[in-house]
């Protein structure tokens, strides 16, 4: 069998913010932050989202899950429409399609222990007693690079490199089958980002997930996108393997945030030696490239 | 192969290795006032517990042939109109006056901690009719209210405590309403419900810890509030009946010997006073040491 169906398979999502006309209101003050958006990811793959700040991208990443609810279209995660499923179903439902979010410092519990940040979708999804959930958590503390010590840890204590290890030790301890990544770098710095991307990608590899993940930024987006997603003011621009959209885009808008990468338009990055700027990360496409 | 790997990523000394409650508390201790305030708070306890052990004589023995006497060896603080030893009853007052002022403060936070969490968490419709019911609540004069509550339910220190915990469950609703809308758009806040906590235990394991700091703070300063208010009801014999002894009661009693033994008065109200300024120092020290850690905790 060559055909599987995809993971996520969304079509014509819809999210409209502000008020509705009413009798009284006859114009209404609406934001069509999504608007009608198709998308699918097949399993084990990665779809980048990319698009300017404002775009919707992190509108359409809650909506998949949903975790605001959608105006308009259908969402199928999994083989099932999530789109009608109850409160009850749709909370099981985040131990096999999760997110991890842009700001790590304040996406964990302040007031929680790391080891009971790691643990609590345990607590929530199975019965797993105490001492299974500290040692499943601590088996995933140290699969993303963490270790023991850092398990009676509180949040405040740690780097925000370290926090995001923990985010994604947090939504893969359920074992899921898909995670939003919502800008899970661009709050850290650009090593770091480089280790948390590989750590993302090494996952994946490991258990087959996929990924909708979530960038303004298209350096990070090729180190781990198989398919590109273009958005703009709501509406997907373009859509297409990431080979094709890097090196052929359809749009003008995707050739201007081709360009707008540091010293690298598709021209410049085959000719030219590389600036300062993007050393750290060229060296992880080297290495990504070792990889793939 | 990846940079994970092979780049040293996370080998933090374990520097910095204190828990948040003893920063807090650590915090606390540095704070002379509030120091102050735990031992007497603590001094008070114990005399409360162990208030029978601790009386000199038995605090409602009557012995009229010793009516309002002078301190003497016998008597430390003398004795009031009906020959009773001022010190026994002011020690055995002490249980008595604690155990309502926590009573009235845990009745007031078990009515007014759920409602503000579901007011400040739900918002929309939820949240205002339950606002407009405390607002209501707020515009009724307290000692009416008082006067109105043990009309209703008859005289009696625990009727009383009541009436003062209805009157201050709108102070611990707005703290915690408050502190939960800032709690609820926190991004920690939609991380738990993408990872499938449900709204109960959102509102337990997440907001409820964010919401104690200023709940303990504001309970100490209620407790204070609540032993002044005791002893004005038992004063004007809304209160505590005889022969229960409470330093409303002595006061009460001593008012009505002012002219031939004021110095009865004392006693009582010096126990007021400490215990009020005790509570408040401690809330207020609370306030300073939780405050800062939501400032450098992070
Ligand atoms: N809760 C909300 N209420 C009203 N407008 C919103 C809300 N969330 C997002 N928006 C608006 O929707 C648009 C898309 O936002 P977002 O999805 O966050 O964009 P992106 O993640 O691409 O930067 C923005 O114009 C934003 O102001
Ligand atoms: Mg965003």
């Amino acid at each position: 069998m060559t055909t599987t169906n995809p993971t996520l398979s969304v079509r014509g999502l819809t999210k409209v913010y502000g008020r509705r006309a009413t009798l009284l209101r006859r114009h209404p003050h609406q934001l069509k932050a999504v608007d009608g958006v198709d998308l699918d990811i097949a399993p084990g793959k990665t779809l980048g989202l990319v698009g300017e700040s404002g775009a919707g991208k992190s509108t359409v990443g809650r909506l998949v899950l949903r975790l605001i609810e959608p105006d308009a279209g259908t969402i199928n995660l999994l083989d099932t429409d999530i789109s009608t499923m109850s409160r009850g179903d749709l909370r099981r439902m985040r131990s096999h399609a999760t997110m991890i979010f842009q700001d790590p410092y304040t996406s964990l519990d302040p007031r929680m222990l790391i080891k009971d940040s790691v643990a609590e979708p345990l607590i929530v999804h199975t019965d797993d007693n105490r001492a299974t959930r500290h040692k499943k958590a601590l088996e995933m503390v140290r699969r993303v690079g963490l270790d023991t010590a850092h398990m009676e840890r509180f949040p405040y204590e740690m780097s925000g490199g370290q926090l995001q290890r923990v985010a994604i030790a947090r939504a893969l301890i359920t074992d899921p089958s898909f995670i939003v990544c919502d800008e899970p770098v661009a709050a850290l710095d650009v090593s770091t980002q480089a280790q948390v991307i590989n750590l993302l990608n090494d996952l994946q590899a490991e258990r087959g997930i996929s990924y909708l993940f979530i960038s303004h930024d298209l350096r990070l987006v090729r180190l781990i996108a198989d398919e590109v997603a273009v958005m703009r003011a709501g509406k997907l621009l373009e859509t297409g393997s990431a080979e094709r959209v890097f090196a052929a885009p359809e749009t003008d808008y995707t050739r201007e945030l081709l360009a707008a990468i540091p010293g690298r338009s598709p021209r410049h990055r085959r000719f030219n030696g590389e600036t300062a700027a993007s050393v750290e990360l060229d060296e992880a496409e080297r290495e990504e490239a070792v990889v793939v | 192969m990846s940079l994970a790997d092979s780049t040293n990523l996370s080998a933090t000394p374990p520097k910095r290795r204190r828990r948040l409650n003893n920063r807090v508390l650590r915090r606390l201790m540095r704070n002379k006032a509030a120091v102050a305030s735990m031992v007497v708070i603590f001094l008070l306890v114990v005399v409360a517990v162990f208030g029978d052990l601790l009386a000199p004589h038995d605090p409602n023995k009557v012995t009229l042939s010793l009516r309002l006497m002078g301190p003497s060896g016998d008597h430390l603080l003398g004795t009031d109109e009906l020959g009773r030893d001022v010190l026994s009853r002011l020690i055995v007052a002490t249980r008595v006056d604690l155990l309502a002022s926590a009573q009235a403060v845990g009745i007031a936070l078990s009515v007014g901690v759920p409602l503000g969490i579901v007011a400040g968490y739900l918002g929309g419709f939820t949240d205002a009719v339950l606002s407009r019911v405390i607002d209501a609540l707020m515009t009724l004069p307290p000692l009416i209210l008082a006067v109105v509550v043990v009309a209703i339910l008859g005289p009696g220190l625990r009727n009383a405590m009541f009436a003062i915990a209805i009157l201050i469950v709108p102070s611990f609703y707005r703290i915690v309403r408050a502190s939960t809308q800032g709690a609820r758009n926190e991004l920690y806040i939609e991380s738990a419900r993408a990872s499938g906590c449900g709204t109960w235990r959102i509102l337990w394991r997440h907001i409820l810890p964010a919401v104690a700091p200023p709940l303990l703070v504001q309970a100490s300063f209620s407790a204070s509030v609540v032993i002044v208010a005791e002893a004005s009801l038992s004063f004007l014999g809304l209160g505590a009946r005889v022969p229960q002894a409470t330093w409303g009661l002595m006061l009460n009693d001593a008012s009505s010997n002012l002219t031939t033994s004021a110095y009865l008065i004392y006693p009582p109200t010096v126990m007021v006073a400490i215990t009020i300024l005790a509570f408040s120092l401690l809330g207020d020290g609370l306030r300073d040491a939780l405050g800062r850690q939501t400032t450098d905790g992070k």
